[in-house]
């Protein structure tokens, strides 16, 4: 369970990011979260919770948008869905895909904030 | 005055920190030209075992070090401290993988160049090392035979981020009904193209195989580091 260092980490991220906003309050993290990224959604959005406690950001909410695994297929050389991360081949062709394009990301894209 | 909220663009990786301090340490490791293998597995799979017999069947031919992470205890750099090579423990306390950072500091008043392997091994654990970089030049999954051939299934994440995947405890297979193929094909479609090693710490079965992968990706690392100066 690494997910609370996670959420903390987020945490003082945003709270950074609000700071050189002249202190606007946070009223949202925007983040993108992988399917390879090894965190799992549920932990992290339960953990932020927790992180936020006694902060600045807390009853701001985690907004996650979950970025599914793309991809190389090289038989039909371009980027490919996988249907599960079991298996990782082209949907469409059934070629061994071990070029992983997308769905490792962690990212805090954006900040919802009021000045 | 209550002002409308807008939206500020970030764009951060949340674990920056650590993949920048992961990236000067893998550089320090080609300048050094040391290849540093990291170790992950669920916890009694045999890791201990595995880097014991390393160790100790490369000590004198070339120059091996580790550093091995627990949760608590130093029981098995005290393990490890039998093979006479220098290895040195990181606690974690309550934190369930190791860190870039810890690598780092770990390594504190070593002298890289001294060395011709590094051995990084991580707390026995399957989910959370996934996510952290260490800087290694090649990580090794380990999966016993007693663990079940479902394991790289159960757990794609952290076997799509290996490199090698080695199945431990041979010298058991017979005796728990392991389905080599299965496993091997379980391994592949979670990793495709992954280098797969079947060995026996306890009795030596596939360690040959095994060392000549690592001496010849030594080499091709020296050959890299030589090439860049």
């Amino acid at each position: 369970m690494h997910e609370l260092s996670i959420a903390m980490s987020i945490v003082e991220m945003a709270q950074e990011e609000s700071e050189r906003q002249g202190n606007a309050q946070v009223l949202a993290v925007h983040l993108r979260l992988g399917q390879l990224s090894g965190v799992v959604k549920e932990a992290l959005l339960s953990s932020y919770e927790m992180a936020c406690e006694a902060t600045p950001l807390a009853g701001s909410r985690l907004l996650i948008e979950e970025i599914p695994v793309e991809v190389f297929c090289p038989t039909c050389d371009g980027p490919r869905m996988v249907d599960s991360i079991q298996w990782f081949c082209c949907p469409d062709c059934g070629t061994p895909t071990p070029t992983v394009l997308h769905g490792k990301e962690l990212e805090v894209v954006a900040l919802e904030i009021r000045e | 005055m209550t002002t409308e909220p807008r939206l500020v663009e970030v764009r951060k990786n949340v674990l920056k920190q650590n993949d920048i301090i992961a990236r000067a340490l893998r550089e320090r490791f080609r300048e050094a030209g040391v290849l540093a293998v990291s170790l992950v597995s669920s916890p009694g799979s045999g890791k201990t075992a595995f880097l014991e017999k390393t160790l100790t069947l490369l000590q004198g031919r070339y120059r091996v070090a580790a550093l091995v992470g627990d949760l608590a205890t130093e029981n098995d750099a005290a393990r490890l401290a039998r093979s006479q090579a220098p290895v040195k423990q990181i606690l974690t306390g309550t934190v369930c993988h190791l860190e870039a950072a810890m690598v780092q500091n770990a390594l504190e008043g070593w002298d890289l160049a001294q060395l011709d392997f590094l051995f990084i091994e991580n707390v026995g654990n399957l989910v959370c090392p996934s996510s952290y970089d260490l800087g290694e030049d090649l990580r090794f999954v380990l999966l016993s035979v007693t663990e079940g051939e479902d394991k790289p299934l159960k757990y794609p994440t952290i076997f799509n981020s290996a490199d090698v995947a080695v199945i431990t405890k041979s010298d058991l297979a017979a005796a728990v009904e392991f389905d080599e193929a299965l496993a091997r094909r379980n391994i592949q479609a979670v990793r495709p193209g992954m280098e797969v090693f079947k060995l026996s710490a306890k009795t030596g079965e596939g360690m040959s195989e095994y060392f000549e992968f690592l001496e010849s990706r030594r080499a091709r690392s020296r050959a890299a580091s030589a090439a860049a100066k």
